[in-house]
């Protein structure tokens, strides 16, 4: 049976608060990954990342997405959670994208010519394109499940990335799950009242209106936000306290993930 | 129109990086005139309803669904610089802390949704709505229009940086090691998706918003209405607006029937000359001079870059096949919505002599 609007948008909800929830269980556990500073997690993945839009050979994407899944394992993210949340998800999108590639490529053909034959330039770019963002989604998928938001925002800062934008995504992360559960509650009081399936016209205007009442709602949050900010003494000076602290095997691990990026980079050329 | 990591090469990813960053230092300049501590939450805030709104499941004529992007409302309401911050945020907020889109992506994503949609949304808007009271069925359409082409413009600008990535990034072999796909391909690819359901959605959201806010909170729509303060205010509470978006509907229909017109203007558009034209054009201004056979060696080349994947499909008196498939596709776009709205008359009309 098709959902209405009321029941789509409510799974939607439901399904960003799963999935936040199942990041904060996962940054708990005692794993490789859980136990090195959010700022060697951060830019030792984001290196990662990089390696893997730069590699130009199979092999090597490959092997990096074998580390990848070591990674996970040790790390205490389970290789079928990946498997659901990522890989089959990235499979299903880019793999339909690529798909077409193998017959409009030009190239060697590998197959009899025909109105559509198979390329080895379109293989190659397939296989290179799928396993290229399986595996950079899988190290930015461990970034995410194995570190606590509040974590990323702070090495960010470490990074030297403007406190305006730390403070403003850290803000709205707050507020996501605010509106999120303000939206489901419209949501759900609605369908509460709700018989039988209405006119496709009539949820949209129910998505409008819901979508304005949020915004309202919204708007009129962030002039409090901003009183209450205001009668706390913020002027726009944002203070943040920093209490990481680098160990031998957070700099072990940082020359690892380096080492590892940059060996990745050389070899894939 | 999320790009992930891994379609577009690093240099892409930098350029784009670079653009972004350029539209993020001006928003928050000209943002700072303001006062700071007041922008933050707010920014802060439209960002996170903006992130709710993207996971809202629109219900489209034809029995399908979208999701908006919700640039057009932010552009409405913030204007386009905190439009842009805004939906950076929330973009970032989706790579960082949920994993949807790429990282090294994330400036192409903001670049494309944030900082062209917002552009395009807010300019449109303002155009069609220019001098419109504050509760005028045109805000309405005029959302709804800036909305549709908003989402649009923003695709056609990924599908450009997809459609660019083969012919500036492939192997000895000539195997692409990106985006597999060129411009012939890429652009017509995308653009069917977001001509009928991203851009609808889009449309719906936006126009259906400000309806609402017409009547539920007009003062939302001051900041960007090009009105006097105190007037538009004022004006705000004078009537209620309509509720029935099937202009909207009609309007986004006839301008799609109608984007076939411009081509039946006699003679090629400015700039958009064949390396043959172009040399006759260089021949005829230079006429003083001995007659150039040459064109540059550049457009030469690049003009094999262009090549219609279906050429079947262009009606014959486009020149360029590959635009005119696209104008095809939003004339088919058109006749679809209007016969699902036609059909959706007859069967109102059918129902009411039953009853």
């Amino acid at each position: 049976m098709r959902r209405g609007f009321l029941q789509s948008t409510a799974v939607s909800f439901a399904r960003a608060i799963a999935r936040a929830m199942l990041s904060e269980q996962t940054a708990q556990r005692r794993g490789l990954l859980q136990a090195l500073d959010p700022r060697v997690r951060v830019v030792g993945l984001f290196s990662l990342v990089l390696a893997v839009t730069l590699a130009r050979k199979i092999v090597v994407v490959a092997a990096l997405f074998a580390a990848a899944a070591a990674l996970a394992l040790l790390s205490k993210v389970s290789l079928s959670t990946l498997a659901k949340r990522v890989w089959l998800v990235v499979l299903a999108f880019t793999g339909v994208i690529a798909l077409p590639a193998i017959f409009l490529t030009p190239g060697h053909p590998i197959t009899p010519s025909g109105p559509a034959s198979i390329t080895a330039q379109g293989v190659h770019a397939a296989v290179l394109l799928i396993l290229r963002v399986e595996t950079a989604v899988t190290f930015t998928t461990l970034l995410v499940l194995c570190t606590p938001w509040t974590h990323v925002l702070k090495a960010l800062r470490a990074l030297r990335l403007p406190r305006e934008a730390t403070t403003m995504l850290a803000m709205t992360y707050r507020y996501i799950f605010l509106l999120v559960e303000t939206a489901t509650q419209m949501v759900d009081a609605r369908r509460s009242r709700t018989v039988g399936v209405l006119p496709p016209a009539e949820q949209r205007r129910m998505a409008a209106r819901t979508a304005g009442v949020l915004l309202s709602k919204s708007m009129a949050m962030s002039n409090d936000v901003y009183l209450a900010m205001h009668s706390r003494g913020f002027g726009g000076e944002i203070q943040i306290l920093s209490d990481f602290r680098m160990t031998m095997r957070d700099y072990a691990g940082l020359v690892v993930f380096l080492f590892a990026g940059a060996l990745a980079i050389w070899m894939g050329r | 129109m999320h790009i992930p990591d891994g379609y577009l090469s690093p240099s892409t990813c930098a350029v784009l990086y670079a653009g972004a960053a350029g539209g993020w230092y001006a928003a928050l300049k000209r943002l700072k005139r303001e006062l700071l501590s007041r922008v933050i939450p707010l920014i802060s805030v439209f960002a996170a309803f903006s992130f709710v709104v993207m996971m809202f499941n629109l219900p489209l004529p034809g029995g399908t669904t979208g999701h908006a992007l919700g640039v057009t409302i932010a552009a409405i309401v913030l204007g386009p610089s905190g439009a842009i911050l805004a939906l950076s945020i929330a973009i970032a907020i989706q790579a960082l802390f949920f994993g949807d889109g790429g990282i090294s992506t994330l400036g192409a994503n903001c670049f494309n949704m944030a900082i062209v949609g917002s552009l395009v949304a807010y300019a449109l808007y303002r155009m069609i709505a220019a001098g419109a009271a504050l509760t005028s069925r045109r805000r309405v359409i005029a959302a709804g229009v800036a909305g549709y082409l908003a989402v649009n413009a923003a695709a056609l600008v990924a599908a450009i940086e997809f459609g660019l990535q083969p012919v500036l990034f492939h192997d000895a072999a000539g195997a692409p090691l990106y985006a597999p796909y060129r411009l012939g391909v890429a652009i017509p690819a995308m653009m069917l998706g977001h001509l009928t359901f991203a851009g609808l959605a889009e449309a719906a959201i936006s126009a259906g918003l400000v309806a609402y806010l017409q009547v539920g909170d007009p003062k939302l729509l001051c900041r960007t209405s090009g009105l006097p303060r105190g007037a538009a205010i004022e004006a705000a509470e004078l009537r209620p607006a309509a509720t029935s978006l099937r202009r909207l509907w009609l309007a986004v229909a006839a301008l799609m029937l109608f984007t076939p017109v411009g081509i039946l203007a006699a003679g090629t558009a400015w700039g958009e000359w064949s390396p043959a034209q172009l040399a006759h054009a260089i021949s005829l201004a230079a006429s003083a001079r001995p007659p150039v056979q040459a064109v540059p060696a550049g457009l030469q080349r690049l003009s094999t870059l262009w090549t219609a994947p279906f050429p079947a499909y262009a009606p014959a008196f486009v020149r360029s096949r590959s635009f005119g498939y696209l104008l095809s596709a939003m004339f088919g776009t058109g006749i679809l919505l209007s016969l699902s709205l036609m059909a959706q008359r007859l069967v109102k009309r059918w129902r009411g002599a039953t009853a």
